[in-house]
Order: structure tokens, then C-alpha cells, then sequence
């Protein structure tokens, strides 16, 4: 059942979206060659209690941290450790809080020092592929509308679509329905309504779109250990239009 | 954080009994008994299930009282 959410349901979900956002801004600052992975992890924990709000990845199903630190060939769920940022890395920084009851979720891929440009590339296309599912979120379109604006625009590019994994409504839990897939027909799925609350989050791999889960039971990587992105953004379908509540 | 495509739920347990048309009852790690199916993946293989094995039970999370058994261990 997707639900739908008011207009004092919205705000709240504005200020979730506003904190994720915000921290999200945080870490583009703060990636940089030579910090690892944890230290991101731990000062994203600082930003978002210091704002009133609670991770929401810590304990979910187990995951142990506040953020989903995805480097180089790992495409989501890497869990932040010693791993120390190195110039020509890329890392997907996955995000969610929540306040007063309700969630927000984004990711950025962010390249590290010196990357080379077909992995730049990656990282645009999706971050593209991201604006263009969005930009399908209308009230009047169906779901899958969203999925078929992701898939084209990134297998155009050579790329390819993660399968395993999905986007997802998002309110008073974090994974709600509707599931988000990044591919699909157009013209399928349920219609999108005022008051829906849709994580958008396309998986962009180099190469082949099969992923496998490491031992440690969470973090997935590609089968062929090519680099792989990650963006997305909570929105929110609203009679004003398409409203997207984690800005970074 | 991404969500699973088809949210299973996969869970380890040991075949009960056998029950006909390729159905088995498992017992669960934590005590439950569910109606279990044989995947398609398996049946192709011709591998042969039997009371005692150990197997992955997949578990829909819209009744978990069924399931689909996905893997035998040795």
C-alpha cells in the first residue's frame, strides 16, 4: 500500500530531507584523499544528532553505521572501516535520517582527487539518469515511467542498470512502498499521486549490471569489479509539483 | 540505503518429511515449521532432496509460513 502522505506529513519529511542534505554537503567537503571511510562516518553521526535527528542506517536490520560508504567497484551497503581514501577512488556516500518520525535518504558519488574521465563519465551519466527519473515523477505518470527515463538514459551511455537492487517509497519507515526499479516499460507501475514520498536511487555500473554480496553479508559489489555509482535523491509529488527534499 | 528487489527472507533450516508434489515440511533455526516448494533451479539440476538435509529456505514476508527451498548443503 503506498501511502500518502499530508501536507504537515510533508514538512516533516522536508526537515528529514533538509538534514540528509546537509550532511551530505558535509562529506563533499570532507572527502578527500587520505580520510578514511570511518572518520566520514563519524563526523556525518556528529552533523545529524547535532541537528536533532537520529540515523537511521544505524541498526537497521544490523547495519552498523550511519553511513553506506561504497568505494570503487562496491555499488551500495560498504560498511565505513580503515579503508583510506586514495586519489583516483570514487566513493558512494549514502545517507539517511530520521526526525520527529519521519525519514530522508540521498546518496552522492563523489570523485576523489584525480579521476579519470570514462569514471567521470559514470558519475554524470547517473547523476543525469538521477534528474530524469525525477523529472518523469509527475503526477499523472505512472512509476515505471521513472524506471524507463533511468534505464534508457544509462544504457545509452554504455552503462548498465543494477537489478538486485531498488528504489523505494519512503515516510514513516525508511522502505515503503512502492519498490523503485531502475528499469521497467513505460506506462506500467501504480499512477503517482500528490502526497507520495519516492527514493529515486539509480545503481550505474561500468559494466556488467550482475552485483554479488560480499562475506560480510552487506556490502555488494559488481561481478566484473568495475566501478560502479550511486545518486539519489527523496522526493516528493506535491500539488505544486515535483518537490526534491534532499537538495546537496 | 537501497532496498532489496523482492524482499526474501533467507533462512536456514532441515528437512522434516516429505510431502507429495515436491513439497517438504522444513523446521527452521528457530523452531518453525514451514510448507516449503522445491525451486525450479534445483528440480533442473536433478538434485534430490531428502529428510535431513540441511537447506536455504527462501521466506516471503507476506506469509512466512511458506517458502522455496534454494540450496542444498553438502
Amino acid at each position: 500500500m503506498i501511502e500518502l502522505k499530508n501536507a504537515n506529513q510533508l514538512e516533516r519529511m522536508r526537515n528529514a530531507g533538509r538534514i540528509v542534505g546537509e550532511t551530505l554537503r558535509l562529506m563533499r567537503e570532507l572527502a578527500k584523499p587520505g580520510v578514511t571511510t570511518i572518520e566520514l562516518d563519524r563526523m556525518a553521526e556528529e552533523y545529524i544528532r547535532a541537528q536533532g535527528a537520529v540515523p537511521a542506517f544505524k541498526g537497521y536490520n544490523g547495519f552498523p553505521a550511519t553511513l553506506c560508504t561504497s568505494v570503487n567497484e562496491q555499488v551500495v551497503h560498504g560498511i565505513p572501516g580503515l579503508r583510506c581514501l586514495e586519489s583516483g577512488d570514487i566513493i558512494s556516500i549514502d545517507c539517511g535520517a530520521v526526525i520527529d518520525g519521519y525519514f530522508g535518504d540521498a546518496a552522492v558519488t563523489l570523485p576523489i582527487g584525480q579521476v579519470g574521465q570514462d569514471i567521470l563519465n559514470l558519475l554524470k551519466v547517473t547523476e543525469e539518469s538521477l534528474m530524469l527519473g525525477i523529472a518523469q515523477a509527475k503526477i499523472g505518470n505512472r512509476l515505471y515511467d521513472v524506471s524507463y527515463a533511468v534505464q534508457t538514459h544509462v544504457e545509452a551511455n554504455g552503462f548498465s542498470v543494477v537489478r538486485d537492487y531498488v528504489g523505494h517509497g519512503i515516510g514513516r519507515a525508511m522502505h515503503e512502498d512502492p519498490q523503485i526499479p531502475n528499469f521497467g516499460k513505460p506506462g506500467r507501475g501504480p499512477r503517482l499521486e500528490v502526497g507520495m514520498a519516492l527514493a529515486i536511487e539509480p545503481m550505474v555500473n561500468m559494466g556488467t549490471y550482475e552485483v554479488q554480496t560480499l562475506k560480510d553479508h552487506w556490502t555488494v559489489v559488481t561481478k566484473d569489479n568495475r566501478p560502479s555509482a550511486h545518486f539519489e535523491h527523496t522526493v516528493a509529488i506535491t500539488e505544486n509539483g515535483l518537490e526534491i527534499l534532499t537538495r546537496c | 540505503m537501497s532496498m532489496s528487489k523482492e524482499d526474501v527472507i533467507e533462512v536456514e533450516g532441515k528437512v522434516l518429511e516429505p510431502l507429495p508434489n515436491a513439497m517438504f515440511q522444513v523446521e527452521l533455526a528457530n523452531g518453525h515449521k514451514v510448507l516449503a516448494h522445491v525451486s525450479g533451479k534445483i528440480r533442473m539440476n536433478f538434485i534430490r532432496i531428502l529428510p535431513g538435509d540441511r537447506v536455504t529456505v527462501e521466506l516471503s514476508p507476506y506469509d512466512l509460513s511458506r517458502g522455496r527451498i534454494t540450496y542444498r548443503f553438502k
